[in-house]
């Protein structure tokens, strides 16, 4: 018996017909539900906005707190039309959430991103059963399969330690929400000395912290900073090669991103170090996710979705990509 | 192995060249002279034999990994490297607790996996891998294909073997010139030089002088009646060296290639014993300097039959001699070496010819030569002080070269594939198509000249318009023109445009052309016919 599918893939994103709302819409329509706060997922201008209560201050801080925004619980259920809607832990970065859809006795789950790795900041990806399932695949091939956190976080630790002894900061790319408070939750069970960061990654920082994550001691790099030697400095990529970084003087740099697993990846970017942390799930994350919510219906959509989707077909899965226009393969 | 891992780790992991230099002197003055020989060989990028197939290493690992061949296929398209694709999809399980020396792998181990059958290859592929970690795994597997490479610039190790080991450059760089022996003995010569003449007794060559290309502003400082002029010959650099009995010529990346000149070699042994002549490789008939295009069959086939030596006939045009008589002439000034030069090969067999020398009284005569090099098939000029001694490398001041202007064609972007190395995850091979008859057909690939920004725009783009997949290649809307420049073109009957084209390289992208504006193939042959090559030796 054939699943009946409840979402499909519209010019203005990922839309529930019987619902008529989107999921992390890229055009402005009247009902959106909301993943997670990250840019390329949530933005403004639609008329209303459901997402779950613990982003509640990512969200108002990254999209405005003027927006019409209605606050869910995770798992509270909620009519939207005669479908049922209900949002659940993805893992991906705090407050990110995946969206259950349930219609005529048909249960659909949109994982979002997600990650399947143990994450101190936010709660666990909570595994839903049901017929049909979309799920992400930025890192939908089986070289991707990512290292201990705690290791990751040692590394960097070591790379600090290393470049401290020779009097040189340590300038970090990592994104500003999730990926650095990610590392700052490991980094605290190694350090108690402060870690600069900079304004867009201490301000996610700071509402981390209100929310009751524990991080390690940060420091803000504001104007007024003296001149630093041998610190760890996390900061949005982009400021890397920015003159904000110039402050820091012959720094050495890194970057920490699933990409950074391709030795081709980790030279291309011109960085010193790369080290391979993400907050998407690798090969073996994505098989034994899709494997135990029990799906008889796969749409695979970010990333490898053509590779993946073949792959769950030799497996005996009906799947299929479903496309984006999301062609960058940008990560988070 | 460990610690050669380690210092490739740090190499790789670096964009500065200091650290890496450090890196290097540091493994070389730790390591024992039996691993540091083989490290040496493998960082100077000497010859590696790929010792299995492909495919048996793909075997190797789709049995260990539930992976089947096509995704292998996507993953390596994906990694752009074998090697690493495979250390990224062995199942890991080894903590890497087993430490083998380079020197054994490289003397024991590796050579276990010839003379067996690929069953037992592959067990013992699978056996090496189950014991080590996941970088260790690369490297290995690296060694295994033969493609070793660690991005170390053969500069970067002669200085860095001329820290480890406290010597003077020059010497480290005479010592590495040429085909030095693979024995922990060299190493140990490195470290400590044999009192009185440290030159072994071999046909190696000298470190090659390399001429700088001459700028603008630079020629009004050049005094031409203090300079040699010579026409600046599109053929192959190479020294040749004849040292008793023994007789080599060494092409400028060092590589011998004695074996594709039979002929110049059996004339060489008539010159006088103990000389070395720095000169082009060029191939002349009826005489007429022939196109590089051709010059390149010569190389390219294993052995050289009697039909080519008529058809393709060498000759060595010296413009240098370096050592007559046993007696290393470098230091002599390029007045004195043209004089040895001269009266070496007075009266020498007929293969042998020496650089005409041309006359200019000033910067336009000059620029009027380098225009008849262009029109006669030459590569421009060259400039070289007649006071000016033979020096290692690229140093400036002495030996100036004036090439004339590459040609250009636009051409429209029509396929596009993934790099390897850095640039696996980026579209960075690009073929270019020139029209025909109202259809596009490709006539060159083009890898450099796009910056990093440029690079990263085309690669988005032709993810977007990507028109069919054919494996890792694909096709896209022909939509794009560029300026192709490139060094040479010639008719060639392996390419579907009927042409070839040498040193093609991106110069700027014409986005003032649509594609119908492209130049065509016809166009193309104009710029052969346009061309006399007649630049004779007289």
């Amino acid at each position: 018996m054939s699943v009946s599918v409840l979402v499909k893939l519209t010019p203005r994103g990922l839309q529930c017909p019987p619902g008529d709302f989107y999921i992390d819409p890229w055009e402005n329509v009247d009902c959106a539900v909301l993943t997670h706060a990250h840019s390329d997922h949530a933005r403004t201008g639609s008329r209303v906005y459901h997402a779950v209560r613990d982003s509640q201050r990512i969200l108002e801080h990254r999209l405005g707190s003027e927006n019409n925004f209605i606050w869910h619980d995770y798992g509270e259920r909620f009519a939207l039309g005669p479908v049922t809607v209900s949002l659940h832990p993805a893992g991906h970065i705090l407050g990110s959430a995946q969206v259950r859809i349930e219609y005529e006795g048909t249960v659909w789950v949109v994982t979002g991103d997600y990650k399947r790795q143990p994450d101190p900041t936010c709660l666990p990806f909570e595994v839903i059963p049901c017929d049909g399932l979309v799920t992400e695949a930025t890192f939908g091939l089986p070289i991707y399969d990512w290292p201990d956190t705690d290791d990751v976080a040692a590394q960097v630790h070591q790379w600090w330690q290393k470049n401290r002894a020779l009097g040189r900061n340590s300038l970090l790319g990592c994104y500003a929400l999730g990926k650095a408070q990610r590392l700052l939750a490991s980094l605290e069970k190694l350090t108690d000395e402060p870690i600069y960061t900079h304004t867009a990654t201490e301000n996610m920082v700071q509402i981390y912290r209100d929310q009751g994550v524990t991080l390690a001691p940060t420091l803000r790099v504001h104007e007024s900073t003296p001149k630093l030697a041998g610190a760890l400095v996390l900061a949005p990529p982009s400021a890397l090669g920015s003159p904000w970084a110039k402050r820091f003087g012959d720094a050495e740099t890194g970057f920490a991103s699933g990409w950074m697993q391709i030795r081709g990846n980790r030279r291309r970017r011109g960085y010193d170090r790369g080290f391979i942390l993400s907050d998407h799930a690798d090969w073996n994350g994505l098989l034994s996710t899709i494997t135990s919510t029990g799906a008889r219906k796969v749409l695979v959509t970010h990333g490898y979705s053509q590779e993946l989707s073949k792959y769950l077909v030799e497996q005996g899965l009906d799947a299929e990509p479903l496309s984006t226009h999301f062609q960058g393969e940008g990560d988070a | 192995m460990r610690r050669f891992l380690t210092l490739f780790q740090e190499v790789d992991a670096t964009t500065s060249t200091l650290a890496k230099r450090e890196a290097l002197a540091t493994y070389f003055r730790n390591a024992p002279a039996t691993d540091a020989i083989w490290a040496l060989y493998l960082l100077m990028g000497r010859k590696q034999k790929r010792l299995v197939n492909r495919r048996l290493l793909q075997d190797a690992v789709l049995e260990m990994a539930a992976v089947s061949p096509w995704l292998f296929e996507e993953c390596y398209a994906v990694v752009g490297d074998l090697a690493e694709t495979i250390s990224l999809l062995v199942p890991q399980r080894a903590q890497g607790n087993v430490d083998v020396s380079l020197q054994d792998w490289m003397e024991i181990r590796l050579p276990q996996l010839s003379g067996t059958t690929p069953r037992e290859q592959v067990d013992l592929l699978q056996s090496w891998w189950r014991e080590h970690n996941r970088d260790e795994i690369f490297m290995i597997t690296k060694l295994i294909t033969g493609g070793f490479r660690a991005g170390v610039a053969r500069q970067l190790m002669i200085k860095s073997l001329a820290d480890a080991f406290g010597q003077e450059e020059p010497y480290v760089t005479e010592q590495l010139t040429g085909d030095w022996p693979v024995t922990a003995t060299f190493i140990e010569s490195l470290r400590e030089p044999v009192s009185g003449d440290v030159r072994i007794p071999s046909t190696r060559p000298y470190p090659f002088y390399l001429a700088s290309s001459i700028q603008e502003a630079a020629r009004e400082d050049i005094d031409l009646s203090r300079y040699a002029i010579e026409w600046k010959w599109d053929g192959i650099r190479a020294q040749l060296v004849r040292r008793g009995p023994l007789v080599a010529i060494w092409s400028r990346g060092e590589e011998l290639i004695s074996d594709s000149f039979p002929e110049i070699v059996q004339a060489a042994h008539l010159l006088p014993e103990d000389c070395v002549l720095d000169g082009e490789m060029l191939l002349q008939r009826d005489g007429k300097i022939l196109p590089f295009a051709e010059l390149q069959k010569r190389i390219s086939r294993k052995k050289i039959s009697e039909k080519m030596l008529g058809t393709h006939p060498a000759i060595f045009l010296a413009f240098d001699c370096l050592e007559r008589a046993g007696v290393d002439l470098r230091g002599e000034p390029q007045s004195i070496r043209r004089e040895h030069m001269e009266q070496l090969l007075h009266n020498s067999p007929s293969p042998f010819h020496v650089s005409p020398l041309l006359q200019a009284k000033n910067w336009e005569e000059a620029a009027e030569l380098r225009q008849q090099a262009e029109v006669r098939g030459g590569e421009g000029l060259m400039l070289k002080s007649w006071d000016g001694a033979y020096k290692q490398g690229r140093k400036r001041g002495d030996w100036w070269k004036w090439k004339v202007d590459p040609m250009t064609l636009d051409s429209v972007l029509v396929y596009a594939q993934a790099g390897h190395g850095r640039r696996a995850t980026l579209f960075t091979d690009y073929t270019f198509a020139l029209w025909k008859d109202g259809a596009l057909v490709p006539f060159a690939k083009a890898y450099s000249g796009l910056t990093d920004a440029e690079i990263q725009e085309l690669d988005a783009w032709i993810r977007r318009h990507t028109l069919e997949r054919f494996g890792p290649v694909r096709s896209v809307t022909p939509e794009r023109v560029f300026e192709i420049a490139f060094e040479g073109i010639g008719l060639s009957s392996r390419h579907k445009s009927g042409l070839a084209v040498r040193f093609p390289r991106i110069l700027r992208e014409r986005f003032d052309k649509k594609p119908d504006e492209a130049d065509t193939v016809e166009r193309a042959r104009e710029l052969i016919d346009g061309r006399t090559q007649d630049l004779t030796l007289s």
